[in-house]
């Protein structure tokens, strides 16, 4: 098993159901050691992309490797060494959350220590809580460990911080980014951007069943210009004027409020107030900042609701 | 289970000798930052077939036999039922010379095993479907075959509760069985086991699960009043015997009865049996959905 070879290798992966094509012709690759961010709004095709890697889902055409092995025919080899974590659980809502997890470490012959992995993810105040009882991020908790009791080579977690206080998700980005440290490949999908974000490597974003852009976030967000430039002023300036004195793209995104898109520089803003000054403009409010991943991922995907 | 890393059961033990102080010396209040390094990924692979197997067997029983609803159905009605019809003459019973106990009981044991292969299990399948339990346990080594096999065991582990507690409440009434009937009942046991686990997966794998709980119930107590299960086939209404003859809990009624009764198994409840096990575990397989 050559140690460079990818974790999650997808190609032209397509998946209908019911004939709509939920998946069309994906390609995506994963890489070992790393933490693999999948984004993408409700319906992009994210959860079935990765059920499909987890044998859960058979592809209608494309390939799907996963750790070399393809999960429809190479199940029996693949499943010892890949941890699943369900968007919707997957627990048995009548036995005790301590109970289901040492019941799941039964199934792999070295797993990690319960009473660890309890303390770790601070499941010890409900271990003995029936999973009917249990928060929402109590049971995204105790989803996770399920996924990692048997030290898995990858895991694949979908929305894994879904429902959890802030404190929980902390705990959990730490022990992913341990677990990377240790080798672990990681393949998590997110609505959250600051975890995609903050937690990793590779930002992969879909949308209508495809990639639409990937990268490291650093990447995905300097393709956009480093930073923004955002002013309120009357409504229908001379955009095309503006942004030729700015050399820069200028765009009223809402009635008086525009975006100028490029390098911005102190040189720009310079340039904007004397242009505004010359025709007697009030700017009457004025923000600058760093893009972020968010206003990436809505610039590609769009800021209407779906 | 013992991974080279775990520490945080006991924090006052030093791990290793000569560095973490003497042994007995309190250990400073262990904090979350006393855990050890996450242990890397295992090379050790799956716990071996007959463990995992085992493992969910075992599950799955506990599981059904600490459920309240699930031990009304399976346990406690069959028992009453064979109280009641033992002890009180409120129903008419035509025994044909037997005592009413020796009649009954057979009967009681088909409708225990079609309580736990069949309402039970499609219940529990149903719901296990649609919290992703399947799907889940699928993604370990367990696997869907594994998780298959786990549940018809967990079954025939249900199966040997009833069959304990209901022949020892029935010999306590005055039940004699005939022990030649013993390995016979037992076989149609495990036939009528196949036929209505099979039904429980097609329904739990097709239906919604809300769906699956009233079609599970109405459906066992349809076929206990009008299937010839309780009471033979030749008692019932002339167009309905020939149906009960041909549905899985008739032949199963009357398998019981013959191998108790007759030290035999009527060859056509055999056949019939074998159909249906055989037809339903085809179905069970082709639209079985996992999702």
């Amino acid at each position: 098993m050559p140690s460079n070879s990818s974790a999650v290798e997808i190609s032209g992966l397509v998946k209908r159901y019911d004939g709509r094509e939920i998946v069309r012709r994906l390609d995506l690759v994963a890489r070992r050691g790393e933490i693999t961010a999948v984004l993408g709004p409700n319906g992009a095709g994210k959860t079935t992309t990765v059920e499909c890697c987890e044998g859960l889902r058979v592809p209608d055409s494309g390939t799907v490797r996963v750790l070399g092995l393809d999960p429809q025919t190479q199940g029996a080899e693949l499943r010892p060494r890949v941890g699943v974590m369900l968007q919707d659980g997957g627990l048995p809502t009548s036995v005790k959350a301590l109970e289901m997890l040492t019941h799941v470490s039964s199934m792999y012959a070295d797993p990690w220590d319960v009473g660890d992995l309890v303390e770790r993810l601070g499941l010890a105040s409900f271990a003995r809580t029936t999973v009917r009882r249990l928060s929402g991020g109590q049971r995204q908790r105790l989803a996770l460990a399920a996924a990692l009791v048997g030290r898995p080579e990858l895991v694949f977690l979908d929305e894994p911080s879904a429902g959890m206080d802030p404190q929980s998700r902390l705990a959990v980005w730490e022990l992913i980014r341990a677990l990377r440290a240790e080798g672990v490949s990681v393949v998590l999908t997110t609505h959250l951007m600051d975890e995609a974000e903050d937690l990793a490597d590779r930002v992969v974003v879909v949308d209508h069943g495809q990639v639409i852009a990937e990268g490291s976030p650093a990447d995905l967000v300097a393709a956009g210009g480093r930073a923004t430039l955002t002013f309120w002023a009357v409504p229908q300036l001379e955009t095309l004027s503006l942004a030729a004195a700015l050399g820069a793209g200028v765009q009223e995104s809402d009635p008086g409020c525009y975006t100028v898109s490029g390098a911005v520089t102190p040189a720009t803003l310079s340039t904007l107030t004397r242009w505004c000054a010359d025709r007697d403009i009030l700017v009457s409010r004025l923000s600058t900042g760093r893009r972020n991943l968010e206003d990436v991922f809505l610039d590609l995907t769009g800021r209407s609701l779906r | 289970m013992t991974s080279p890393t775990t520490s945080s059961d006991q924090p006052v033990q030093p791990r290793r000798a000569g560095q973490s102080g003497q042994p007995g010396q309190a250990a400073p209040a262990a904090e979350p930052a006393a855990l050890g390094p996450v242990p890397g990924p295992s090379t050790a692979g799956a716990a071996s077939t007959r463990r995992r197997i085992f493992a969910q067997s075992a599950f799955e029983a506990k599981m059904i036999l600490r459920n309240g609803e699930q031990l009304m159905v399976t346990i406690l009605l069959p028992v009453m039922a064979l109280v009641g019809l033992s002890q009180t003459s409120i129903i008419d019973l035509d025994t044909a010379g037997r005592s009413r106990i020796d009649f009954i009981t057979p009967g009681i044991i088909a409708l225990a095993v079609m309580s736990a292969a069949f309402t039970s299990q499609a219940i529990a399948t149903a719901f296990d479907r649609r919290n992703g339990v399947l799907r889940l346990m699928a993604t370990t080594p367990l696997g869907r075959g594994g998780l298959l096999a786990s549940k018809i065991i967990g079954v025939l582990a249900v199966e040997a509760v009833q069959i304990v507690v209901i022949s020892a409440v029935a010999v306590g009434l005055g039940w004699r069985p005939d022990p030649v009937g013993i390995p016979l009942a037992l076989v149609a046991v495990l036939l009528g086991t196949a036929a209505f686990t099979s039904l429980a997966m097609l329904l739990a794998g097709t239906l919604r699960a809300e769906g699956v709980l009233a079609v599970a119930n109405i459906v066992l107590v349809l076929l206990t009043v009008l299937g010839a299960v309780l009471t033979p086939a030749e008692q019932l209404p002339d167009a309905l015997r020939h149906v009960a003859l041909l549905l899985p809990s008739g032949a199963l009624g009357e398998a019981m009865r013959g191998a108790f009764f007759d030290a035999s198994i009527p060859p056509f409840s055999l056949l019939v049996l074998l159909a249906w096990a055989a037809g339903l575990g085809w179905g069970a397989g082709k639209l079985f959905k996992w999702h």
